[in-house]
């Protein structure tokens, strides 16, 4: 079984990301919302459309980025601009607009009329996120949309998927860049080995972790860090690039031991700073748990 | 209705698309020309055979390699090229995709199958009955167009196993048809073998109109054509939809 028992419910206009590791069943989450296979039970409801009973309409209303390709190589940016637009039934004098508007978004208006087998990866995933505007989507599905790319394509892609949910599109985008995410997404799940372990927003997401917080100290003199374990509330202390960080659910409390423990010693702080847990260690530590009970 | 009408327009975009990258080559064209010459040459050259005969043959010949030659591949190519996902996740039936690349076939076939027939009226070959030569090569372009649905319907995502795969059923369709051996000179067990390929009928069907000289009656022609065409078109519709998760995980 590749996924099992997901359920999720993505508000309209946000920016929805589902993150996973490689193999966490993140495409095939997709592939059912997107309705190319059937699950096995369940259902999936894309603006009030059954994908299995009223498939067509849900589509219609759907961009699709794929993961890999989703072009045609022998043909020209335009040309498969307007392929898209035909399948999606949008008329010729609307598609002709669109797909100018749409090219001279994405940088590729200069090649248009260049067979896409010359485009280089970053210009194909452009081209890809145009086609996937043709229709005027209310819904836009992304497959790891900046998986394997530079930096500017990769910054360009996300201003683009960011723009459209700020203009009120609703946006599923699976990932396993957390960065991206935690930069993008309104709210995440993450899911691992085909079950969701987590859902919410990437600020309660790293809240939720709170023994993952930490008090990062260094001082003047080299200071053994075992000495700092018996500081109220330390549950783990690790010495890193020569910064001590002690590991708790009670920052504030630490920050006063450390205080006190730099006074009674003579010491001075050199640095002193709370740090909260990013998405990265979110991510790690739970999946790390799923692992665990798996 | 307008959901039939609109996936009608979406299915001509897909002959568009399939004419304008699968079939517009050239080495796609110079094949769809070589290879009934060749066998047509292999088969007439030395023998003393009326030119009826042999163009009723060669149109056969024609037709069927020329609707079944690059339909069997789209399918497991646009499924490796990932096309197919992409054509999945939009708004197409199943139906629309299938028929759309069915057209592309047919139109292609017909297409190719033009120049034997402008080469034989050229040389003088009777024809009695335009209706009938027209008909025939409608019927037979669409029934050999969806036979090369059909050969794709295995959830490979490699085009060489179903070329070959569709090499390995229409040789014997061919051979079997009574474009070597006239059906009324063949044996009953060899008449009751030709029964089974759809070629049969549609040479019979030119032979009738060349020479008058058809085994079976034009009608009878017609409607094994017919029937034919609905039992590969329904049953590549419903291959297809049982093997499409395969394929796109193959």
């Amino acid at each position: 079984m590749v996924v099992d028992h997901i359920s999720f419910q993505i508000e309209k206009g946000k920016l929805f990301g589902f993150l996973g590791p490689n193999g966490a069943g993140k495409t095939t989450t997709l592939r059912m919302m997107t309705g190319i296979i059937k699950p096995d039970s369940g259902s999936v409801s894309i603006m009030g459309y059954d994908i299995q009973r009223d498939t067509l309409k849900a589509k219609q209303i759907m961009g699709i980025v794929p993961e890999t390709n989703g072009y045609y190589s022998d043909l020209s940016a335009w040309d498969n601009i307007m392929f898209m637009a035909e399948i999606y039934g949008v008329s010729r004098k609307r598609a002709k607009k669109l797909a100018e508007e749409l090219l001279e978004k994405t940088g590729l208006i200069e090649r248009k009329d260049q067979k896409v087998s010359r485009f280089s990866q970053g210009m194909k995933r452009r081209l890809v996120l145009a086609m996937a505007f043709i229709n005027d989507p209310e819904v836009l599905f992304l497959d790891e949309p900046t998986s394997g790319l530079d930096v500017k394509s990769r910054q360009f892609i996300m201003e683009i998927v960011k723009e459209f949910s700020v203009t009120g599109g609703t946006v599923f985008m699976t990932t396993h860049d957390i960065k991206e995410a935690n930069w993008l997404c309104d709210q995440i799940a993450i899911i691992n080995k085909g079950k969701i372990i987590a859902v919410d927003t990437p600020s309660k997401l790293k809240r939720q972790i709170r023994n993952l917080q930490a008090v990062e100290v260094s001082f003047s003199t080299d200071v053994n860090p075992e000495e700092l374990k018996s500081i109220n509330k330390v549950a783990i202390v690790k010495k890193i690039d020569g910064k001590i960080k002690l590991y708790t659910d009670e920052p504030g409390s630490v920050v006063e031991g450390v205080v006190g423990y730099a006074v009674s010693r003579g010491l001075k702080i050199t640095h002193l700073a709370t740090l909260s847990p990013s998405l990265e260690d979110v991510f790690l530590e739970i999946t790390k748990g799923e692992s665990n009970n798996g | 209705m307008d959901d039939m009408f609109s996936q009608a327009s979406r299915c001509l975009a897909i002959t568009k698309k399939d004419i304008r990258i699968y079939y517009l080559r050239g080495p796609v064209i110079i094949f769809g020309i070589l290879i009934p010459l060749f066998f047509f040459f292999a088969y007439s050259v030395g023998r003393n055979i009326p030119k009826e005969f042999l163009f009723s043959g060669l149109l056969g010949i024609t037709l069927f390699f020329g609707s079944t030659s690059v339909s069997p591949m789209i399918f497991p190519w646009e499924a490796r090229m990932k096309t197919l996902e992409r054509l999945i996740s939009s708004p197409l039936l199943i139906e629309t995709i299938l028929l759309g690349d069915m057209l592309a076939s047919f139109i292609f076939g017909i297409t190719i199958t033009t120049i034997p027939l402008l080469v034989g009226m050229v040389v003088g070959l009777n024809i009695s009955s335009f209706l009938v030569l027209i008909l025939g090569i409608v019927l037979a372009g669409l029934c050999f167009s969806a036979l090369g649905l059909l050969f794709s319907v295995p959830p490979s995502s490699m085009p060489s196993s179903i070329m070959l795969l569709s090499n390995l059923v229409k040789f014997p369709l061919l051979f079997i048809s009574g474009i070597i051996i006239p059906l009324e000179k063949m044996p009953v067990w060899g008449r009751t073998l030709a029964s089974i390929s759809p070629l049969t009928y549609f040479v019979d069907l030119m032979r009738g109109t060349f020479q008058g000289a058809n085994y079976y009656s034009i009608f009878h022609n017609l409607i094994s054509l017919i029937l034919f065409s609905i039992a590969f078109l329904a049953i590549a519709i419903i291959g297809h939809k049982r093997t499409l998760e395969k394929r796109l995980y193959s």
